[in-house]
């Protein structure tokens, strides 16, 4: 999650399973919900369904607090904190809430969530259903780093975006990698749009497969991208522990600035995130 | 054609079978009959039963179809907008209605691509305008366009109260800085694009407006809109008929709302009037505070003979042209009321406002003051002015546009009221002196301005003498 990440074409992938199993679990379920059905990673060993109110659960998620340098490296404007105003659990979601106010220098507050130290992992399938916020300079995101960071700093540890929006493109998400030779405007990944819906109105599954060797990108059912060693232009990082992070940033770079006719607050609804080996 | 007729056999042979059968319900395989749901109103050609009605006063001809100029397909809309000075009209404008009736309810916008000859904001473009009551007027205001193909989206602000829509499609344009140019439509359809999102409608235009009132006035709500954001990131806003809405009062005993969106106060106290559209709240609101009835003026009691009246039930009055001009910068409103057979004039969010009487205009010549009784809610810090004009030998009213006052042959005079003359709760009889710069030339009085910051009822205007 960096700037100038563009979108760069890729081949679509279609594995046999992921023709065959969507067709399977159509004639069996006979229903068009969202979860998503283009997977092989089928253990859960991770899940929070955020069903218990308050605070999100602390044997899980930790918190980047503050500017960060340089807005986390992306002139990004918000100040994170930890405060019940900008992350809670509630009704069955976790809440991420920007909100437009002075605070520590900074115009606005929002919150990112991690897993450094608490939870993390080497491969699996990695997903999450969520309701994004809208209008120009929202930036939510749900993505990996490589658990080795503080000893090999970034790109050299990795990244995997698994979710990334700007939301003054309401219908359009990207997945992209970032690693040493391919990061910020240099990473490599792709967007998908919905043809007749958008990410801020309803609900949808947003994950990667992982394994040795590939990550496959995908949203509800449909599998939109592959990428393998053979697609970057430097090192194949991804075979190491990465752990997980949520956050909602406010303008920077990859964005650009809210403008006038931004609402706030604006939330980023999180139902479940969902780990399997 | 044939669709509507036989659409119309079966709805009424389903009243009927619902008149004879008295004992029978509807059972549950009957569907109720729906109008078409065609969703094209101009691919190449009329799409079935669309019908073109130009406004009058514009240029009858300037829609035509274009079979070189076009998005796709074999033709395109044309649309020639006239100069400034065009003998066959000021402008382009028209109605597309089908009145057969279409249900929409199935779409959530009404796309079209389009270009011009050059750069240019058309005024209005839209739907839900047949002529008739335009109850779900929607508009786009304003909508910039230029020299290449670009696609445009009017989100239809709730498509279930469209099932019986007839107002396809609607435009009006005029010379941009006086100039005539063309425009092209084409592809005109409503759609079903699932990506018209975060409604956010307004009354007022979003403002909390406050309003003291009192027993019999009626007025309407004005700035209604609707705001989507479309698939692009841009919020969109249309202007939108009240049908759309859902008006309620906190405190029907005291004022009351309809479904056109008129407020009628019915009583003594305070009420909130909000809105929703389709179970979204809208922004803004009129909070009032009504004082209840007032106390009537007695019947002036001097001689008709002495009096030239323009608004008075007392005597005969004069022909005049309006009670607001709506001049441009203008913000006041204007309502007739009338309470126990006596009429009144109700000026609201004064900031100036002209009456004028040219046709034809007053001779005063043998008159000696201006009378009016006014009365108002608003507290003593109040400002009013009054000016009186006479047009001069020349016929006509000339005014400086940046001042407002005189030029040429007119002559006029300006009276303040002073603020502690005005009394909350009262009515206060204003006397001016006909003297100043009209003592010599009052035989051609064709105009009234009054300027000022205060909600009032007005009554009794006349010129008399003594």
């Amino acid at each position: 999650m960096n700037q100038g990440n563009q979108s760069i074409p890729k081949r679509l992938f279609i594995s046999v399973q992921s023709l065959l199993l969507p067709t399977l679990f159509f004639l069996f379920l006979g229903c068009s919900d969202d979860t998503q059905k283009v997977v092989n990673f089928t253990t859960l060993v991770m899940q929070d369904e955020f069903d218990k109110n308050g605070a999100p659960d602390p044997n899980l998620w930790g918190f980047d607090i503050g500017r960060g340098q340089n807005g986390w490296g992306n002139n990004e404007l918000q100040f994170y904190t930890n405060r019940s105003k900008n992350v809670t659990v509630k009704d069955g979601n976790l809440v991420i809430t920007a909100e437009k106010e002075s605070f520590s220098g900074a115009e606005y507050t929002s919150a990112r969530l991690i897993t450094k130290g608490k939870f993390e992992q080497t491969y699996g399938r990695f997903e999450a259903r969520m309701k994004l916020p809208w209008g120009q300079g929202l930036w939510p995101a749900f993505w990996m780093l490589g658990s080795d960071i503080d000893t090999n700093p970034w790109p050299g540890a990795g990244e995997i975006d698994i979710m990334e929006f700007r939301g003054q493109n309401p219908s359009t998400m990207l997945g992209t990698v970032h690693g040493p030779g391919y990061s910020g405007g240099q990473s490599i990944g792709k967007s998908y749009t919905l043809k007749n819906g958008r990410f801020d109105t309803e609900f949808h599954v947003f994950g990667v497969e992982w394994g040795p060797n590939y990550i496959n990108f995908y949203v509800d059912n449909v599998l939109y991208n592959q990428l393998t060693p053979a697609d970057l232009p430097g090192k194949w990082v991804f075979d190491k522990p990465f752990y997980l992070l949520l956050n909602l940033a406010v303008g920077g770079s990859f964005v650009g600035s809210p403008n006038s006719e931004t609402v706030f607050p604006q939330t980023f609804l999180i139902d479940y995130v969902r780990v399997y080996k | 054609m044939k669709t509507n007729k036989l659409l119309f056999a079966i709805l009424i042979g389903f009243i009927a079978m619902f008149i004879s059968g008295c004992q029978r319900n509807l059972s549950e395989e009957v569907k109720v009959a729906k109008f078409p749901n065609n969703p094209a109103v101009y691919i190449d050609g009329f799409s079935g039963g669309l019908q073109y009605f130009p406004f009058g006063g514009s240029k009858l001809d300037a829609f035509t179809v274009d079979t070189q100029t076009r998005y796709a397909g074999s033709s395109s809309m044309r649309f020639d907008v006239p100069n400034v000075g065009d003998p066959t009209g000021a402008y382009a404008g028209a109605i597309f209605p089908d009145n057969g009736g279409r249900d929409l309810s199935g779409y959530d916008a009404l796309t079209f691509w389009a270009k011009a000859t050059q750069s240019a904001t058309i005024n209005e473009i839209g739907f839900g305008n047949n002529f008739g009551e335009n109850k779900f007027l929607t508009t786009l205001n304003n909508m910039r366009i230029n020299t290449t193909w670009t696609k445009y989206t009017i989100p239809l602000p709730d498509p279930s109260r469209l099932t019986l829509e007839k107002g396809m499609f609607w435009y009006a344009e005029g010379p941009e800085n006086g100039n005539g140019y063309t425009f092209w439509i084409d592809e005109l359809k409503y759609e079903k694009l699932g990506t018209i999102a975060q409604p956010r409608p307004t009354i007022f235009n979003g403002a909390e407006k406050l309003e003291s009132s009192f027993i019999g006035v009626t007025s309407t709500i004005s700035g209604l809109t609707q705001t989507f954001n479309l698939v692009s990131g841009q919020n969109q806003t249309v202007s939108v008929g009240p049908a759309y809405f859902d008006f309620t009062s906190s405190n029907p005993a005291v004022a009351l709302v309809n479904e056109k969106g008129v407020v009628s106060i019915v009583g003594t106290g305070n009420a909130k009037i909000t809105a929703e559209l389709n179970g979204v709240k809208a922004k803004g609101s009129l909070s009032i505070a009504s004082s209840g009835n007032i106390t009537l003026l007695p019947a002036p009691s001097r001689p008709a003979a002495n009096v030239i009246s323009l608004f008075s039930n007392a005597y005969p009055n004069v022909p005049v042209d309006f009670f607001n001009g709506f001049y441009g910068g203008s913000t006041t409103q204007t309502a007739d009321i009338k309470i126990n057979n006596d009429n009144l004039k109700y000026y609201t969010q004064l900031n100036y406002v002209g009456i004028e009487f040219n046709n034809p205009s007053v001779n005063a010549t043998s008159m000696e003051f201006l009378h009016l009784d006014i009365w108002t809610n608003e507290p003593t810090s109040a400002n009013f002015e009054i000016k009186v004009r006479d047009r001069g030998a020349n016929g006509v009213l000339n005014t400086n546009v940046f001042t407002g006052g005189p030029i040429e042959d007119d002559k006029e005079i300006t009276y303040t009221v002073p603020s502690s003359q005005i009394t909350k709760g009262q009515w206060v009889s204003i006397d001016i002196p006909l003297t100043g710069s009209i003592a010599t030339q009052k035989n051609n009085l064709a105009q009234i301005v009054f300027v000022g910051n205060i909600n009032f009822l007005l009554d009794n205007l006349y010129f008399y003498k003594n």
